[in-house]
């Protein structure tokens, strides 16, 4: 059996791979998936935990996650494409109208 | 069983379906036909404060993972205050602006209810899930008017950080449950009490990242970047809801995890809290000053009124306490009147909200300035008004706590606060106004009902606050 610690730093990994994404790429539909990236490193976190403890809440919260994540990306996306009529560009450092 | 489980649902659940009925009577609507759908909005409101009443005292549970304890009641009747607050201003404004009416209000009765919940819930998941109902209800709020493209911009940038910090959040949660085994408050507070101060370094992980997810909703510095783009961007009116909505749910919820749960590790996060408040008061009136935008302006005195709500949670005493929630109260109804005079003057075309459309409106909307003066004094902190008690309560906390660096420093930039607040009012009485201001000439009579009422709740705050702090020192005192 693997280990927990396997798990959390694989999801830790994870984590900064998308909180890095979110400052690095110029896209904002890479940004939202480097959102979804760091949503998704926390539900393996989670599963992870809720194996160890040997319940299934964590398995259960992963629901509600993605539950959440799907409504967020679909707000988000809908946000984008508003944007995209104004300016057309998804280029962040083009939205300049407020000092960022 | 069951029964009782409902009750201490009933007033999000009232707001719920009040959302519902909303969204049913508009898509149900005949084509140009004009539905009171703002009265329908309130009708719901006032009766989630009915149950917010008659639920007092009464310390029901729903579910195990909600509370209506008299914190989680005196917290919803402030937000369904700012609620009804709200609609009333915004019918004025959604047929000026031409805003879809069903939908804004279904988003804004959405999210209080989201609201509501995340100030009664008992479980790190329920608060999480709260969180987003009313973040991405507010996100949609902010960018309702999809014509201009500094609302779409500030809408962008709220979603995109509030989704950024939702994962840390999120994260946090996580590890919390890694340790404890569950994410119900009391079974976290039960496992953390337990441990010994040097155990577990992933404790103070959990509670860094739990940190990190509310500086962000508190906008907090150095995490409250987001803050005056999302609110100057905003429609004045929704900017008034966030700002003092999205506040008060994130600061009830703040309180309740870390002075309840994580209650036995205060000595590890009142010395972070220390330094977020400190940072967050002198930033916040630091920059506030070199505003000429008066919605920017009021945005940073915004994250400056959550430095001192930070302070009161620093301190953590009794007074502190009961000082969150009545700063929460006086904060609230004060902001929310404010940013409803800036959405009062504005016209379609021009938002009006520069400082130098102020100039000379002492002349030409007399009742609209005399009214946002008492509200400008009340941010401000003098008396006789809300705000001063609030401040002073703050301040008398953290000293009876021993935190006299965090009351200096609070007490000075109060004063540095005065000096941009005045300069509204000395623009608005003594100032020449250059061209004509393309204002409203008369103003919505449902919109300076709401005005009046609010400004009236904070003159009586200000003169006689003793009932309200009895009542915000006895709901808070069986809890924490």
């Amino acid at each position: 059996m693997i280990p927990l610690g396997h798990y959390l730093i694989v999801s830790a990994v994870l984590f900064a791979i998308g909180s890095a994404g979110v400052f690095l790429r110029r896209n904002l539909i890479t940004i939202l998936l480097s959102v979804e990236i760091m949503l998704n490193a926390v539900n393996l976190t989670f599963v992870a935990f809720g194996r160890q403890h040997g319940t299934v809440d964590g398995q259960i919260v992963v629901f509600f996650v993605m539950t959440v994540a799907a409504a967020e990306a679909a707000v988000g996306l809908a946000i984008v494409i508003a944007l995209y009529r104004h300016r057309e560009s998804l280029n962040p450092d083009a939205f300049t109208a407020l000092r960022w | 069983m069951l029964n009782a489980s409902f009750d201490a649902i009933v007033p999000m659940l009232c707001v719920t379906l009040a959302a519902l009925a909303v969204m049913g009577a508009e898509a149900f609507r005949s084509k140009g036909e004009n539905l009171p759908i703002g009265g329908l909005g309130i009708v719901g409101l006032l009766g989630a404060g009915v149950a917010t009443v008659l639920l007092w005292d009464r310390n029901a549970t729903g579910f195990g993972v909600i509370v209506a304890d008299n914190f989680a009641l005196f917290i919803t009747a402030v937000l369904l205050a700012v609620g009804v607050l709200t609609i009333m201003f915004s019918s004025p404004v959604i047929q000026r602006d031409g805003l879809p009416k069903g939908e804004y209000y279904a988003l804004v009765l959405f999210s209080i209810a989201g609201m509501i919940m995340m100030a009664s819930a008992n479980d790190l998941l329920v608060i999480f899930i709260a969180l987003e109902i009313l973040s991405i209800a507010v996100y949609v709020l902010t960018g309702i008017r999809r014509d201009d493209a500094r609302a779409t911009e500030a809408s962008f940038k709220y979603f995109l950080l509030g989704a950024f910090s939702s994962a840390f959040f999120l994260y946090g949660i996580a590890f919390t449950y890694g340790l404890a085994g569950s994410t119900r408050l009391d079974r976290i507070g039960a496992y953390l009490a337990a441990q010994s101060m040097s155990a577990n370094p992933l404790i103070l992980v959990a509670l860094g990242l739990l940190l990190v997810g509310f500086a962000f909703k508190i906008s907090a510095v150095p995490f409250h970047m987001w803050t005056p783009d999302a609110y100057e961007g905003a429609p004045a009116v929704v900017t008034g809801f966030m700002s003092t909505g999205v506040k008060a749910a994130a600061f009830a919820a703040f309180a309740r995890v870390f002075l309840s749960a994580f209650e036995p590790f205060s000595a590890e996060w009142a010395p972070m809290v220390w330094l977020l408040a400190a940072a967050t008061m002198i930033l916040g009136t630091v920059v506030g000053v070199a505003q000429s935008n008066l919605k920017r302006m009021l945005a940073y005195s915004s994250i400056a009124h959550g430095g001192y709500l930070l302070v009161a949670l620093v301190a953590a005493n009794d007074i502190g306490k009961a000082a969150i929630l009545f700063y929460l109260l006086a904060y609230a109804v004060t902001n929310v009147a404010a940013f409803g005079v800036i959405a009062l003057l504005g016209t379609r075309e021009a938002a009006n909200d520069d400082l130098r459309d102020y100039a000379g409106l002492w002349h030409t909307h007399p009742a609209l300035a005399a009214l946002m003066t008492v509200c400008l004094l009340s941010l401000g902190g003098l008396p006789p008004t809300a705000g001063f008690i609030g401040k002073w309560y703050v301040f008398s906390a953290a000293i009876s706590a021993g935190y006299y660096g965090l009351a200096i420093i609070g007490v000075l930039t109060s004063v540095i606060s005065v000096f941009f607040y005045l300069r509204v009012v000395v623009m608005m009485y003594m100032a020449e106004r250059q061209g004509p201001l393309a204002a409203p000439p008369r103003v919505a009579a449902v919109g300076m009902a709401a005005l009046v009422a609010s400004i009236a709740a904070i003159v009586v705050l200000g003169v006689l606050p003793t009932t309200v702090l009895d009542l915000a020192a006895a709901s808070i005192a069986t809890i924490f």
